[in-house]
């Protein structure tokens, strides 16, 4: 469960938005909206506990986020803009990396992935060769490898196609039926059916 | 326990890999190396007296600049494709993941410096006396100077005109380890016991692996933010 308690967020001298309280529950999904550079993405960094609050406080499953530290970084898998792939490594190696950096996974499951992510035919290819969509989905497939309950997603739908789009959305879907929580930002309307969808829009 | 060792191994493992994938990045430190040490016989002539007093100096010299040019590397790639964000949300101490990284750069760097100064010492005229004490000081100094720079590295991420940045900060902090590592060479050709100036080498890798691996972590952090 996580838990924030009136954050405030400046970026420089600039206030985003203060007095923001919500709270998630395993298999509920929070849907951030607002206009660019409302802080969507500074909430969200703030939420993985890359950028400091400037008042508040963030709690996972009633504990203070600052203090659990690494215990946090363990049940949190984050999606920035950038894709985190390192592109003279191929998509699996990428993969090994990344599981075996979160510390949760031991990896049995890349070929599996990439296979339903529609990347398994370019494993003897530098990642660097992918397209933009293609590296996005790679990113996602990160996720799932390292399988953690806490999904923080900034604007993952950005440059998928149709397709993709809504093998994500499955994906997402089949995340928050296993219990996870998952926090997006999206121009796109997401869609879907769960019972529990938080939107929270910032201006 | 296991599941850190595993980690660090494979972050080191993939430093290596994505570094040997494009070896252009690790000749040119050890070919810059090479010509600045090379041009000095040039410029001063031929005359083993005069080269056999420069030498340590020179190639002490050159392996500094060198480390300088690679740095660059260390974190720059990462930091660009975001993969040195995931780092920072691993559930690892960052300044261990920070440390295996400029291992990393040094087994590439640092210790191809290291195996060719011999190469580069009969060049200079040093008598053979002083290999020994040459490559065991580049073999103490070159990790104190990756370590160092890696700070410089971390602090400057992100930052335009960055290269330039990083050599006035870094280059400042080398200088004790210039002293004595050039200075433990000339001691050898004047022939007083360099037992001190090793020690001190000594001293400052172990300060240094202590110390630089936290302070380049809270400034990977900073930059991050």
């Amino acid at each position: 469960m996580l838990e924030t308690v009136d954050l405030e967020c400046v970026r420089g001298d600039r206030p985003l938005f203060s007095h923001l309280s919500f709270t998630l529950k395993p298999g509920e999904l929070l849907h951030v909206t607002g206009v660019n550079g409302s802080g969507k993405t500074t909430l969200l960094r703030t939420l993985c506990g890359l950028t400091r609050p400037q008042t508040g406080e963030i709690r996972w499953n009633g504990t203070a986020i600052r203090k659990l530290g690494d215990d946090y970084h363990a049940q949190l898998a984050y999606v920035g803009h950038t894709n985190g792939i390192q592109g003279d490594l191929t998509p699996a190696e990428n993969l090994k990396v990344a599981t075996n950096l979160s510390g949760v996974a031991d990896g049995a499951e890349i070929p599996a992935t990439l296979k339903r992510l529609g990347l398994s035919a370019y494993h003897r290819f530098p990642a660097k060769i992918l397209s933009q969509g293609q590296k996005r989905r790679l990113a996602l497939a990160r996720l799932m490898v390292e399988r953690k309950p806490l999904w923080i997603l900034d604007e993952p739908l950005s440059g998928l196609d149709v397709d993709s789009v809504s093998l994500m959305t499955t994906i997402l879907m089949e995340h928050l039926a296993q219990g996870g929580l998952i926090i997006i930002t999206s121009h796109q309307d997401i869609d879907i059916q769960t019972k529990t969808v938080l939107q929270i829009r910032i201006n | 326990m296991p599941r850190l060792f595993k980690a660090i191994g494979r972050l080191y493992w993939r430093d290596l890999t994505v570094a040997l994938r494009r070896s252009t990045d690790i000749l040119t430190p050890l070919v810059f190396f090479v010509i600045v040490v090379s041009l000095f016989p040039l410029g001063l002539g031929p005359e083993p007296n005069t080269l056999r007093t420069i030498a340590p100096g020179v190639i002490w010299v050159g392996a500094l600049l060198a480390t300088m040019l690679s740095l660059n590397r260390l974190f720059a790639n990462d930091y660009v494709d975001g993969t040195l964000e995931q780092m920072a949300l691993a559930p690892y101490p960052l300044a261990l993941l920070v440390l295996t990284k400029i291992a990393a750069h040094w087994t590439l760097t640092g210790l191809p410096l290291v195996l060719i100064s011999p190469l580069l010492a009969v060049q200079m005229q040093l008598p053979e006396a002083a290999f020994r004490t040459l490559t065991l000081s580049l073999l103490l100094g070159t990790p104190i100077l990756s370590l160092l720079g890696a700070v410089g590295a971390a602090l400057t991420l992100g930052l335009r005109g960055g290269g330039v940045l990083v050599s006035l900060l870094v280059l400042p902090l080398y200088t004790p380890v210039l002293i004595f590592g050039a200075g433990s060479v000339a001691g050898v050709l004047v022939g007083i016991d360099t037992g001190a100036h090793f020690s001190l080498l000594g001293a400052f890798l172990a300060l240094a692996l202590t110390f630089l691996p936290w302070a380049t972590a809270a400034a990977l952090r900073v930059s991050l933010d």
